[in-house]
């Protein structure tokens, strides 16, 4: 197990390096940081020079990333152009997304599995074909959609809720959010469960925990789910870096100030620092999130054994 | 399965023109498989696709998509034959008026018929999503398909490369990459997607070739000196290319959705193109006054989503024998 990790853990590392060049690449595509900083007016030549000096601009590309990375691994990310330390803007945004995240992988796992259970037992049944419609539907509608919809009936038309949160984000201004957050990947989990469900429903152990005579309700828990979820926590564990990256959308819809309201901002306003430190947490949460759920892999399904 | 006539199949596929006779020809020479279960005469093999069709005609889950999916190629070629009007031709007089006869939809909040715009929309949209499937669906295909024939260190280099791809949030991407772009034209939103979207198929093809190299057909044609082209084309792909496809299907409803996020967040196609995502973004402020601006645009997104969804879907079922 241990020997599993540290090698888990070396292949990370071409994977975290690719994936911020990646991104410190396209960032500088994106144009001249420094034009953004004089806003409409033209910069001054040695102003402009001036700043380029002091954010180490007029180093090659190849330098720059170097640079930052290791100012990265001493926990320094750099300060924004206004002047803002990148950290600071972090402490404040990751906990606001990272709440709207538990509540949507809670939307997932409660209302997920539980109809991915009803309708993988009751395959071809209305129940079934009811779900699968419902989430063929919640698929293709996409998120901006279902959340302006959402904010349009329960924000204003019926007043549940507030249309825009506040800036504390507190859990239960969240709840919406996070369900528009949710849909998508809720869809699938529904889909998920209910084909890994109907598919391990006709093998060999349950039909043999069935011959015993175990009481249904112990069939399925014990042993037709616990094999079934396999898959399901694979594709919730990969979503948790998803939902985190793709709460851009959500969180502009609601007014949420939490990390895709500082990508957006960051991204508006060319400011560099900003949109790489917040992508590399984003890239380092997908992949540690992908190392648990392989390790987790080993607690439900006892036949994986890591060596 | 009740009494088939087994010619009620050839001549629905000749009716379907020369593309499902080839397909059906092509897979029954490849696939020999012991008389059909229970269906038309034992003498007759038949093969995945084949079964896969006749499955597929008597779905009405994928009647109904392709009906739906044929209605978007129609009016994506020739709008004018259902819409009469001008999309970018707007008076801001009808800002937001509800509908009117000939105006069935009702105007937005710049003064343009809505109908007529969402007719058009079709167009973007289906172009967005044929062609970014097409280019990741090549790509995809190619290396990984590549990859996994060859394996070495062409393998693991790209499998490496499509890992560091998953690690980017595709929103994330585009709204970065996206952002600096000027121009008005679908291309780069369909590059970006053809960019950001390969891996996924590419692993796809890959896991798909590995199966399909150790079947001892594959093995007994390299025994026989088969060259590596020659198993590659003729053996393997034919019968690795169904999980492509199946996946590519949907990934085309999917294309269509992120173009209109993309757009919906500003940095997608932008003005004069006539898009349903920026229909959708331009409404929302109207949303209280004004919400069959946005919601006819969302309908139309929706419904092009799921019917591409639905044929994947549907396809998937016909495809895959497990599930039967």
């Amino acid at each position: 197990m241990g020997r599993y990790v540290i090698r888990r853990l070396l292949q990370m590392i071409p994977v975290f390096i690719g994936a911020t060049l990646l991104i410190f690449l396209m960032v500088n595509v994106m144009g001249d940081p420094i034009a953004g900083l004089c806003g409409d007016r033209q910069c001054d030549p040695a102003t402009a020079a001036q700043l380029r000096k002091e954010f180490g601009l007029d180093k090659p590309v190849w330098q720059q990333y170097l640079t930052y990375m290791g100012n990265v691994f001493t926990g320094d990310f750099g300060t924004a152009f206004n002047g803002q330390e990148v950290t600071e803007l972090m402490s404040t945004a990751f906990p606001v997304t990272i709440r709207l995240t538990i509540v949507a992988i809670f939307f997932e796992i409660v209302i997920g599995i539980t109809l991915g259970v009803v309708t993988g037992l009751r395959r071809g049944k209305p129940v079934d074909t009811g779900v699968l419609l419902g989430t063929l539907v919640v698929i293709s509608v996409p998120t901006f959609v279902t959340g302006l919809l959402l904010q349009l009936l329960l924000g204003v038309e019926w007043g549940w809720i507030k249309p825009s949160v506040s800036t504390d984000a507190t859990f239960d201004e969240l709840i919406v959010p996070g369900l528009v957050l949710a849909s998508v990947s809720l869809a699938y989990v529904t889909r998920l469960t209910r084909t890994s469900i109907a598919e391990n429903r006709r093998s060999d152990y349950v039909r043999t925990a069935v011959a015993k005579g175990l009481p249904r309700r112990r069939v399925i828990t014990r042993h037709l789910l616990r094999n079934s979820l396999i898959p399901v926590v694979t594709f919730i564990g990969t979503d948790i870096g998803a939902l985190m990256g793709g709460a851009i959308v959500t969180e502009r819809i609601f007014n949420i100030h939490g990390v895709g309201y500082q990508l957006y901002q960051g991204i508006l306003r060319q400011n560099t620092q900003t949109v790489v430190g917040f992508v590399t947490v984003l890239v380092l949460v997908f992949l540690v999130a992908n190392l648990l759920v392989d390790l987790l892999y080993a607690v439900l399904d006892p036949r994986i054994r890591y060596a | 399965m009740p009494e088939q006539p087994h010619d009620d199949g050839a001549i629905a596929a000749t009716g379907m023109g020369g593309a499902m006779d080839l397909a059906m020809s092509e897979a029954e020479t490849l696939e020999k498989r012991p008389g059909g279960d229970g269906g038309g005469p034992a003498d007759k093999p038949r093969s995945l696709w084949s079964d896969a069709w006749q499955d597929l005609r008597r779905n009405p889950v994928f009647l109904i998509a392709a009906l739906v999916i044929l209605f978007l190629v129609v009016i994506s070629i020739w709008p004018s034959a259902i819409a009469s009007g001008n999309p970018l031709k707007c008076d801001l007089a009808n800002a937001q008026k509800g509908s009117s006869p000939g105006h069935p939809f009702g105007y937005d909040g710049q003064g343009c018929d809505v109908y007529t715009r969402t007719v058009y929309g079709a167009r973007t949209s289906v172009t967005v999503g044929v062609c970014a499937t097409l280019g990741v669906a090549i790509l995809g295909s190619v290396l990984g398909g590549l990859a996994g024939f060859f394996g070495g260190v062409w393998d693991s280099v790209l499998s490496r490369i499509t890992d560091v791809f998953f690690a980017i949030p595709v929103v994330l991407g585009g709204l970065v990459l996206l952002s600096v772009v000027t121009s008005s034209t679908v291309w780069p939103v369909i590059g970006f997607m053809v960019l950001l979207g390969w891996p996924q198929i590419s692993r796809i093809a890959r896991g798909s070739v590995i199966t399909a190299k150790q079947n001892d057909y594959v093995q007994a044609a390299r025994a026989l000196g088969a060259s590596n082209s020659r198993m590659l084309l003729r053996h393997i792909t034919p019968n690795a290319v169904a999980p492509v496809i199946v996946v590519a299907t949907i990934a085309l409803g999917t294309y269509i959705a992120l173009e209109a996020t993309l757009s919906y967040l500003g940095v997608g196609l932008k003005p004069p193109t006539v898009s349903w995502g920026i229909d959708i973004s331009a409404a929302s402020p109207f949303i209280r006054n004004a919400p069959h601006a946005l919601l006819w645009p969302s309908g139309a997104l929706a419904v092009t989503v799921l019917a591409f969804i639905m044929l994947g879907d549907a396809v998937r079922d016909a495809l895959d024998p497990k599930l039967r």
